[in-house]
């Protein structure tokens, strides 16, 4: 098989065997669900509930505040217990509504359902938003502001990202595996939104059952799927489009700039929903795995669910977690407790033990080697830009093009020094970006 | 890693030199051991034996000095690697020349006559005594400065160049057993193909077009491969990470550089060998070459041809 890919890049061991023959599983209502305001990039939701409101499931809890903002959704019925700053994932409290589930889960009746036929793309598009509909694969990037262009912007491409490179995710996986009716039914509307025909399924190559399933039932459509090479981070947007297209997207600007936009498996599976049935993105495939847990599993859980309960429905904790990641190990976040909830952007959580880690040694100088600038997508020299980080001369930092740099973590990985290269790479980013704010 | 790859060299240096070498290699990695841990202790630095960068840095010294080099030449040559060569700049990973050689290249300079005292080999077990004699390298520049010719052994006795049964320094001797090692380092992907094969390539090359000129006052390419200290060079000195460009393209420049001033040296020079000075020389012209090789980013073509 040809196997398309990009430069750079590395394959660490991927832990998929835990998770990848797990069929998806619906996760039960915990006891209270903790929905945050801000689960996308962009403006924060404003609340509109209050406590002691009863609300249904799929009801705006949150409006959106402004054109790069969602609104939030209740992901149960339910009575409004608290409307107050919670642990979030970003790693302080953040403003949520707290439900307590009545236990029906019942539908807001006022969501209709309507056939994309008969809708007009600026119906669509609305419907999408009014789904609080982001990016699933994590980065929660808005899916109606990626599907409104500029007018000079010409698309000619979508694709549907279903490459999940990261170690030991399986969401995507089983996904396109058992629910490929909605994901080619979500791609037919993104089609119609973007009026456009090419669809490339970019998929990596150790998911051969999805690539066959998705390659027989998308032809009929004229849906395409290419398989990658299995290399992390084969699923970061300019990345796939590069081996997909052969294009580049130029530095400091989106896709659309190579006339490509890009959506999740999730994000598509999602937009069929929010269209086909009215029902806004209240739940989604995650991800529970890692020797920590008794029983890794793929769940269906809905927004807001603590990470505990996830935990408990795969069979508890196995020994001590010494590390919990939410999303995947090399761009996840670090958890600090299981009371925080999952939110929409939660592809995953896993959980190490302290056997399980390895012995992270003093990090000592770097010696040059270059294996960094070897393994980066982007072609920068992290090693380079991480001294200029230490010394805090952003300045020099930013001459080597740190701000393009996409936090994938392969500098970190193989990095035989064990230096924090992508930390303090970040670290210059958040320096230049203070810098250019001020000016 | 490097030290293991190292092991068929110093054995093969041992059994051709016998004590002598072991004593040259012994002194020098203790000695190199030992600056270093009186630096670290003096400057109030961490203890940095554990990386066991000093004890490379003093085999590979060892391996760039001849066997009859005495006791106290050695353990110099071992302080000025670690202290001249490393410390003063800030220790591993800091240093803009590889230490090793420039503890040759003080020791080459200051104890000319130490330096190029060769003993022939002499087999353990073969009853030889240790006589002194000439390097390959040497005997040709002798030959050619006098009679303008290339005397036999240019043309001749490969298969002893190949295993090490020939005059030289400790590690100039076995091109063989070097090799070995340095395939050992590229299949561990501790270095990679770039430096080596440039290097060598070049040399190769240039030395082959000044062969084709004139094969009877210069020697052919095989000879410029299998004497001196190139393949010692090309393997683990070239190499060195801390002293040479990181990027592919970098390194490919940085070996033929190296290659070019090693045969321009030994065709043209005075000292009979130049690798060392060739490889500490493109060591100074490592942040330029750094400078003008940063790799072009992602997504930075397009840009240009746009603006």
């Amino acid at each position: 098989m040809n196997l398309k890919t990009f430069a750079g890049g590395l394959h660490p061991p991927d832990g998929k065997h835990y998770s990848a023959h797990c069929p998806i599983e619906s996760c039960p209502l915990p006891d209270e669900l903790i929905i945050p305001l801000s689960q996308h990039i962009g403006a924060p939701a404003a609340a509109c509930v209050a406590v002691g409101d009863q609300v249904k499931k799929g009801q705006v809890i949150a409006d959106a505040k402004g054109f790069v903002s969602v609104p939030i959704h209740a992901s149960t019925s339910g009575e409004v217990i608290a409307v107050e700053p919670r642990l979030h994932p970003m790693g302080k409290a953040l403003p949520a509504v707290v439900i307590r589930p009545d236990g029906e889960d019942c539908w807001d009746a006022s969501l209709q359902g309507a056939d994309p036929a008969n809708l007009s793309v600026d119906e669509l598009k609305d419907r999408i938003r009014a789904a609080g509909i982001v990016g699933m694969g994590g980065a929660t990037f808005p899916t109606h502001v990626k599907l409104s262009p500029p007018e000079e912007k010409k698309i000619d491409t979508l694709i549907i990202n279903g490459v999940e490179c990261e170690p030991f995710l399986t969401a995507d996986h089983r996904l396109m595996l058992e629910q490929s009716e909605r994901l080619l039914d979500g791609i037919e509307i993104l089609r119609k939104v973007l009026g456009i025909e090419r669809t490339v399924i970019g998929i990596e190559a150790n998911k051969p059952d999805a690539i066959e399933k998705l390659t027989q039932e998308g032809a009929a459509r004229n849906i395409e799927v290419q398989a990658l090479e299995v290399k992390y981070p084969q699923g970061a947007e300019k990345q796939l489009i590069d081996a997909l297209t052969g294009r580049q997207v130029p530095s400091g600007t989106l896709p659309m700039e190579v006339g490509v936009v890009v959506q999740n498996v999730g994000t598509a599976a999602a937009v069929s929903d929010a269209i086909r049935h009215g029902h806004p993105l209240v739940e989604r495939v995650a991800t529970v795995t890692g020797p920590g847990v008794h029983a890794p599993k793929n769940l269906l859980i809905r927004i807001g669910t603590p990470l505990r309960h996830m935990v408990e429905q795969c069979g508890g904790l196995n020994g001590d977690p010494a590390k919990i990641i939410m999303g995947g190990p090399m761009m996840g976040q670090t958890q600090l407790s299981l009371d925080i909830p999952a939110i929409r952007g939660t592809s995953g959580l896993l959980i190490f033990r302290r056997e399980d880690l390895p012995t992270r040694l003093e990090a000592g100088p770097c010696i040059r080697c270059g294996r960094c600038i070897g393994v980066c997508p982007i072609h920068l020299q992290p090693t380079t830009i991480a001294a200029y980080a230490r010394l805090d001369m952003i300045d020099e930092a930013e001459g080597y093009h740190a701000l393009d740099c996409i936090e994938c973590g392969c500098c970190t990985y193989i990095c035989p020094a064990t230096l924090p290269l992508v930390q303090s790479i970040r670290h210059a980013k958040g320096g230049i970006m203070a810098k250019k704010r001020t000016i | 890693m490097v030290i293991y790859a190292l092991l068929p060299a110093c054995a093969v240096s041992i059994y051709f030199f016998g004590v002598p070498a072991l004593s040259v290699l012994l002194i020098c990695t203790l000695g190199c051991v030992a600056a270093e841990a009186i630096c670290c202790k003096v400057m109030g630095r961490k203890m940095t034996l554990a990386d066991g960068s000093a004890a490379l840095t003093g085999i590979l010294l060892a391996l760039n000095l001849p066997p009859s080099a005495p006791w106290w030449m050695s353990l110099f040559g071992a302080f000025i690697a670690i202290l001249i060569g490393k410390q003063v700049y800030g220790g591993l990973g800091y240093n803009p020349f590889n230490p090793a050689l420039v503890a040759r290249v003080v020791l080459l300079i200051s104890f000319p006559v130490q330096m190029t005292t060769w003993t022939a080999p002499a087999p353990i077990g073969s009853g030889l005594d240790a006589v002194t004699t000439a390097t390959p390298l040497g005997e040709m520049k002798t030959a050619v400065m006098l009679t303008g010719k290339l005397p036999e052994l240019a043309t001749s006795g490969f298969s002893n160049y190949l295993t090490g049964n020939m005059g030289g320094c400790l590690g100039e001797v076995s091109a063989l057993a070097l090799l070995i090692g340095g395939l050992y380092l590229l299949y561990k992907k501790i270095i990679t193909w770039h430096t080596p094969v440039s290097f060598a390539g070049t040399v190769i090359i240039i030395g082959g077009i000044f062969w084709l000129i004139d094969p009877t006052k210069y020697p052919s390419p095989l000879f410029h491969l299998l004497t001196g200290g190139l393949i010692l060079g090309v393997f683990f000195m070239a190499t060195d990470m801390v002293s040479s460009p990181v990027t592919d393209k970098g390194m490919l420049i940085f070996g033929f550089g190296c290659g070019l001033i090693t045969v321009l040296i030994r065709l043209f020079g005075g000292y009979p060998e130049g690798v060392s000075f060739a490889i500490l020389l493109m060591n100074a012209a490592t942040p330029l070459i750094d400078r003008y090789t940063r790799p072009k980013i992602f997504g930075q073509i397009e840009q240009e041809a746009k603006s």
